[in-house]
């Protein structure tokens, strides 16, 4: 063997290393304990890819005509610019907006897939011809991968507040959508059928995967955002995994694999916990997101309660459960909800959270907000574990949460039904706080409002747990 | 095709495959309280695209090869490291209460 040929090896060997600490790394993201390690782990697979992939280009380099300064200009100032953006932005980013931030980073990829595949078939139209199954790869790559770039961007924007949260319903968009998709469709097939690559052809299916990206996207509203997202994230895998079939490299089709498969896992996951199908929230149109719901009509009488009244109840209670919901992540309420956990447990009253899977703007996210607000994970209760609490616990303390505690869910025939929620209703009292009787994302009353047990204290998440840690204080 | 090249084919869809199972199998077993920081290390776990962008990078022999490399190693760079970056910045946060030195060992009773 030469030595060009023992780095080959070698190089490849670290490929495979690599992909084992991604396939680890996942694996030790099971539990609180060992996820961060994991990710370094899976941090420094990905560091021994690229530094071996960096070796490959200097050793063929050195073999054949020699250092290319171009070429590691290129490389040096891709990673500068890049490596730079990423550092700031993650480092700076506020973890209520981290959710859009992950969307721009899988934009990002998504392009960088797109752009491989781009590139080869430009080549590949210098040649002349193309085997069948790279003309599928490289076409496939290119569409997935552009729809994930212009899609994951409005996304982002869409949770940013740049573009707006509600479904922006175009005049026969959903035709234009369909149009799009059919005339990639037909495009790629006419490629594949003729068997030669043709420029043209490729630009008018970029072209429609652009666009097919921002028009499959703007009719879907801001809180069904996370099942877009992951969706879009799991699709980026798959683009990763067509360069990978084009440029022939096992690492970015294991990787890309791996990602696909657990993007399409969680976004299952995401819209079942919504009591929701993935094809249904896609077609659109539906779930306002924040600020749409003001204002909507009134189901039953409730009760309105002073922030002195509950607090009163709250301070005199033995053990509070605190449901906080998508309104808590909007108003970054989460310090102030911390606030006033620690004046109850200062006098003595056990105070816990129960955790929807869905609660937040990602599942998981609100667990990410408490625990940036510093309160201990351990109080952090998932919905399974919290359910049987509700029995025993004298108040529970609402905030922002509106679907997810609604029993209407226990019945048939409601938007809501079947979906798993929290047994809110079961506690001896119940505190609300909210903006207003809005409904919330289903559109429908919630009955846990006009519950006898249950007082009403609109005001904003922020302001409410406000005025109830001052009101505990002058107790 | 050449029977090389089928035998390639045939090799890299095997590999696909596998990795697919892998992912499930892994995958499903994530509570859903680690399902946004899952999300976004998943998210990172793409940006080994960066190697083909590298790759790329090194066989670009025109100026638009060149150009599409740098954007491509640019944005490839930027999923990596703004990926597990963050990924970490949300890993950190699941701790006990005195948020100081202490690694994570301690929750595990909750896990």
């Amino acid at each position: 063997m030469t030595t060009l040929e023992i780095i080959d090896v070698l190089v490849r060997l670290a490929w495979l290393a690599g992909a084992v600490a991604f396939v680890i790394g996942l694996a030790r993201m099971n539990s609180p304990a060992t996820a961060r390690n994991g990710n370094l782990l899976s941090a420094g697979g990905m560091a021994l890819a690229i530094g071996a992939t960096a070796v490959l280009i200097l050793a063929e380099q050195l073999a054949g005509d020699g250092i290319d300064p171009l070429v590691w200009a290129i490389i040096g100032v891709g990673v500068a610019i890049g490596g730079g953006l990423g550092l700031y932005t993650a480092q700076t980013v506020k973890m209520t907006a981290m959710p859009q931030l992950v969307s721009l980073f899988n934009a990002v990829g998504g392009g960088a897939a797109a752009l491989i595949a781009i590139d080869d078939y430009l080549h590949l139209v210098d040649v002349g011809s193309v085997r069948l199954d790279t003309h599928v790869f490289i076409v496939l790559d290119i569409i997935i991968g552009s729809v994930t770039f212009t899609g994951s961007i409005i996304a982002s924007g869409k949770l940013q507040g740049i573009i707006s949260g509600k479904p922006i319903l175009i005049p026969g968009g959903r035709l234009v959508t369909i149009g799009l998709a059919a005339v990639s469709v037909v495009a790629a097939l006419f490629l594949f059928l003729t068997g030669s690559p043709n420029l043209a052809v490729m630009l008018v299916i970029l072209a429609a995967a652009l666009i097919f990206g921002v028009t499959m996207v703007l009719p879907i509203g801001g809180a069904d955002m996370p099942v877009v997202i992951s969706l879009l994230n799991s699709f980026t895998g798959t683009a990763v995994a067509m360069a990978g079939f084009v440029i022939e490299n096992p690492v970015l089709i294991i990787a890309g694999a791996l990602v696909g498969a657990s993007g399409a896992i969680l976004t299952k996951l995401m819209a079942d916990a919504m009591n929701r199908s993935v094809l249904n929230i896609m077609v659109g149109g539906f779930g306002g997101g924040e600020g749409t719901t003001a204002a909507a009509g009134e189901g039953g009488s409730v009760r309105e309660i002073s922030a002195d009244d509950a607090a009163i109840q709250l301070a005199y209670a033995s053990s509070v459960i605190v449901v906080p919901g998508y309104g808590l992540a909007v108003a970054q309420a989460q310090h102030a909800v911390r606030e006033l956990a620690e004046l109850l447990e200062e006098r003595g009253v056990d105070v816990k959270y129960a955790i929807h899977p869905v609660a937040g703007r990602m599942p998981g996210h609100m667990n990410v907000l408490l625990a940036e607000a510093n309160i201990p994970y351990p109080q952090l209760k998932e919905m399974e574990d919290i359910n049987p609490e509700f029995d025993r616990c004298d108040v529970a303390l609402v905030v922002g949460a509106n679907d997810v505690t609604n029993p209407a869910a226990r019945r048939a025939g409601t938007p809501v039904s079947g979906m798993p929620i929290l047994d809110v209703d079961h506690a001896k009292s119940i505190v609300v706080i909210k903006r207003s009787m809005g409904r919330g994302y289903a559109g429908i009353d919630n009955e846990l409002y006009s519950n006898p047990k249950t007082g009403m204290l609109f005001a904003d998440a922020k302001d409410g747990l406000a005025s109830l840690a001052v009101a505990v204080k002058a107790l | 095709m050449t029977p090389e090249e089928i035998d390639g084919l045939i090799q890299a869809l095997t590999v696909f495959t596998l990795a697919i199972l892998v992912g499930f199998a892994v995958i499903s077993k994530v509570p859903a309280t680690l399902h946004t920081p899952l999300m976004s290390g998943a998210n990172s776990i793409h940006g080994i695209v960066l190697v083909g962008a590298m790759i790329i990078a090194a066989a670009a022999d025109d100026p638009i090869s060149q150009a599409l490399s740098l954007v491509a190693v640019a944005f490839a760079t930027m999923n990596v490291v703004g990926g597990y970056v963050v990924t970490d910045r949300m890993l950190q946060m699941f701790r006990k209460k005195p948020a100081a030195s202490k690694p994570v060992e301690a929750d595990e009773a909750e896990a």
